[in-house]
């Protein structure tokens, strides 16, 4: 697709901010670090505190990593799915993709004991993924399937509504057979969190995270002919049934995964490509795919940075923070732009 | 043009279009026997629901046929390559929601999709084909616009552009002058006709201004009755098909002025 300028600046201005939020995440906390020990710090330098070193490593530089793969990855996922659904409004949250992964970890930790089946913890870390990648795959064919047969925007958006309420539905069932323990444990999954994650985790976070990107980054050629609706693109000899398979397979991989270690985090997937579609205006999705996945690292980076309430002692739920960053920013583009494009 | 051999661009044989579905197949035109050569504007007329779109569909190989076979440039279409149909026939619809956030070039620069590679990276004759696509179309100096700032009228010349940068030796278009006023209906058509003519394409349009086709097009195909008639538009005035075009009570074919007239 042919852009109607170069935006190498806006990328390059993107990648640079994304830079400075990292350091200024890793920087502030409950104790600030000064930014020359951060720095210093990374590039395996002399650091003032050796307790720095001690946070930095292994508390605040995992949750930064996180932060950037969570806020890329959801961001990436609200961008294929407006293209696909070629709706403004979708986005993991909105059609429910991140209830379906709620499900699917609700009825993995709650459901062992509700059924009968003991120590499903066992299968660890894995089977989290993938009770999650499942249970955003399930939702994500029955939202597509709706919206093959209803061309309706409200239809879908009202589907992700009941899946919502069906995945809370559900919880209800289960937490009143489950242990104190595991509702516990699912209640602080839903808050979402960046933090205590190993770096184990974010191995196999990040084997996910490429696997998705790299499956969205061989179909831009096919988004593009997307955003001319399926017919137009098959005349454009698209193979729409493969493509919107990749397409599916990627977001269900990404938001599964970053949900499974983060929990469902609210209005990033939403939000960015439209925040992004403002600093850079073009529909090329060679240009917003990058753009994307910096905007989304740059927000979640910020949303962290104001989670961990600087220099006190409190960190708030994450999935808040998004959400009271998110929420807003859409309402206002709603308000100032009088419509949303996709 | 130069003196080329003029070939047969569709052919169909034997044609029958409809739908099929659980409950069995519903016809809705048989026996369709066209075979149109490069350099023809042909307009495609019939009453509401005789099967203008289904058969537009069909020729697009958008929807399958219910019998019978269509061949483009010789070649039956099930057996080309979609990627390699995309380079022989672009299609032009009506009523598709496309993104509105997209600029004029942006749009038509899609057209190139058939011709590059898998990132889609954009070649020096891709743009080439793309400008003389803006050019032909004169919808130069709209390619900074979003398609949301255009008027019905510019975003059709538009899309026909998106279907020229295609550079297919046919073109088919589903209503392309509906929702537009009289002026711009005689300006898309005058723009096929020059597709047509100058770049000895075959423009395959479907529309309701049966006078205004009459006028311009080298052949009409008439879908009447579960069949189609393809002829000149003169040899089809004194035929008389357009006599028994509609009911009879509201209006007749007034065929000395080759116009429809009420009463």
């Amino acid at each position: 697709m042919k852009t109607n300028r170069s935006y190498t600046i806006p990328l390059i201005a993107l990648a640079i901010g994304l830079v400075c939020c990292f350091f200024i995440n890793i920087s502030l906390g409950s104790v600030a670090i000064p930014l020359s020990d951060v720095f210093n710090s990374l590039v395996g330098g002399e650091v003032s505190k050796s307790s720095s070193e001690f946070i930095i490593h292994d508390y605040r530089l995992p949750k930064a990593i996180m932060a950037i793969m969570t806020g890329s990855g959801l961001a990436v996922t609200g961008l294929l799915m407006q293209t696909l659904f070629r709706n403004p409004l979708a986005g993991p949250f909105v059609l429910g993709i991140s209830s379906g992964a709620s499900l699917g970890v609700a009825l993995f930790i709650l459901g062992g004991t509700a059924f009968g089946i003991t120590s499903t913890m066992a299968f660890g870390k894995w089977g989290l993924i993938i009770a999650s990648a499942t249970g955003s795959f399930l939702v994500f064919l029955i939202v597509l399937g709706v919206a093959s047969r209803v061309r309706d925007t409200m239809a879908l958006l009202i589907i992700g509504l009941m899946v919502g309420s069906l995945t809370s539905a559900v919880v209800s069932v289960l937490s009143y057979f489950s242990k104190a323990e595991e509702l516990q444990q699912y209640i602080f999954w839903s808050f979402g969190s960046l933090g205590d994650v190993s770096w184990q985790s974010i191995r196999l976070l990040f084997y996910c995270f490429i696997a998705g990107l790299i499956l969205a980054m061989t179909h831009l050629k096919e988004l593009n002919a997307l955003l001319l609706g399926d017919t137009y693109a098959k005349t454009l000899g698209v193979n729409y049934t493969r493509s919107r398979f990749v397409i599916i397979i990627a977001t269900s991989l990404l938001a599964g995964s970053i949900t499974a270690f983060a929990g469902p985090i609210a209005f990033i997937g939403l939000a960015v490509p439209h925040l992004i579609r403002q600093i850079i205006p073009t529909s090329n999705h060679r240009i917003l795919f990058p753009a994307v996945i910096l905007g989304g690292a740059i927000l979640m980076l910020i949303c962290d940075t104001i989670a961990q309430v600087p220099l006190s002692e409190y960190t708030l739920p994450i999935n808040a923070v998004t959400a009271l960053v998110g929420a807003p920013v859409v309402i206002w583009l709603l308000v100032r732009k009088k419509k949303l494009v996709f | 043009m130069e003196s080329q051999p003029i070939h047969t661009v569709l052919s169909t044989e034997n044609l029958s279009i409809g739908y099929s579905s659980k409950q069995g197949d519903t016809m809705i035109a048989s026996n369709i026997d066209l075979a149109i050569p490069q350099g023809q504007l042909v307009g495609l007329v019939g009453i509401n629901g005789a099967g203008k779109s289904t058969l537009i569909r069909t020729l697009a190989g958008l929807q399958s046929s219910l019998s019978g076979n269509i061949s483009l440039n010789e070649t039956l279409i099930p057996n080309i390559e979609p990627q390699a149909l995309a380079r022989q026939l672009s299609v032009v619809l009506t009523g598709q929601a496309i993104s509105k956030n997209l600029s004029v070039l942006e749009l038509v620069s899609l057209g190139r999709q058939p011709y590059t590679n898998w990132f889609g990276s954009l070649s020096e004759s891709d743009l080439q084909s793309i400008t003389s696509a803006l050019k032909a179309t004169d919808t130069e100096t709209l390619k900074n616009k979003k398609c949301y700032e255009l008027s019905d009228g510019q975003l059709q010349r538009v899309l026909i552009a998106r279907a020229l940068a295609q550079d297919t030796a046919m073109m088919i278009l589903d209503e392309p002058m509906t929702h537009l006023d009289l002026h711009h209906k005689a300006s898309v058509l005058k723009l096929l006709t020059n597709i047509a003519h100058e770049q000895q394409k075959l423009v395959l349009f479907s529309t309701h201004d049966i006078e205004l086709a009459i006028a311009q097009c080298d052949q009409m195909i008439v879908l009447q009755n579960g069949k189609a008639i393809i002829n000149t538009p003169k040899q089809l005035i004194q035929k008389g098909v357009f006599d028994a075009l509609f009911p009879s009570e509201n209006v007749r074919f007034d065929s000395k002025a080759g116009r429809f007239v009420i009463g």
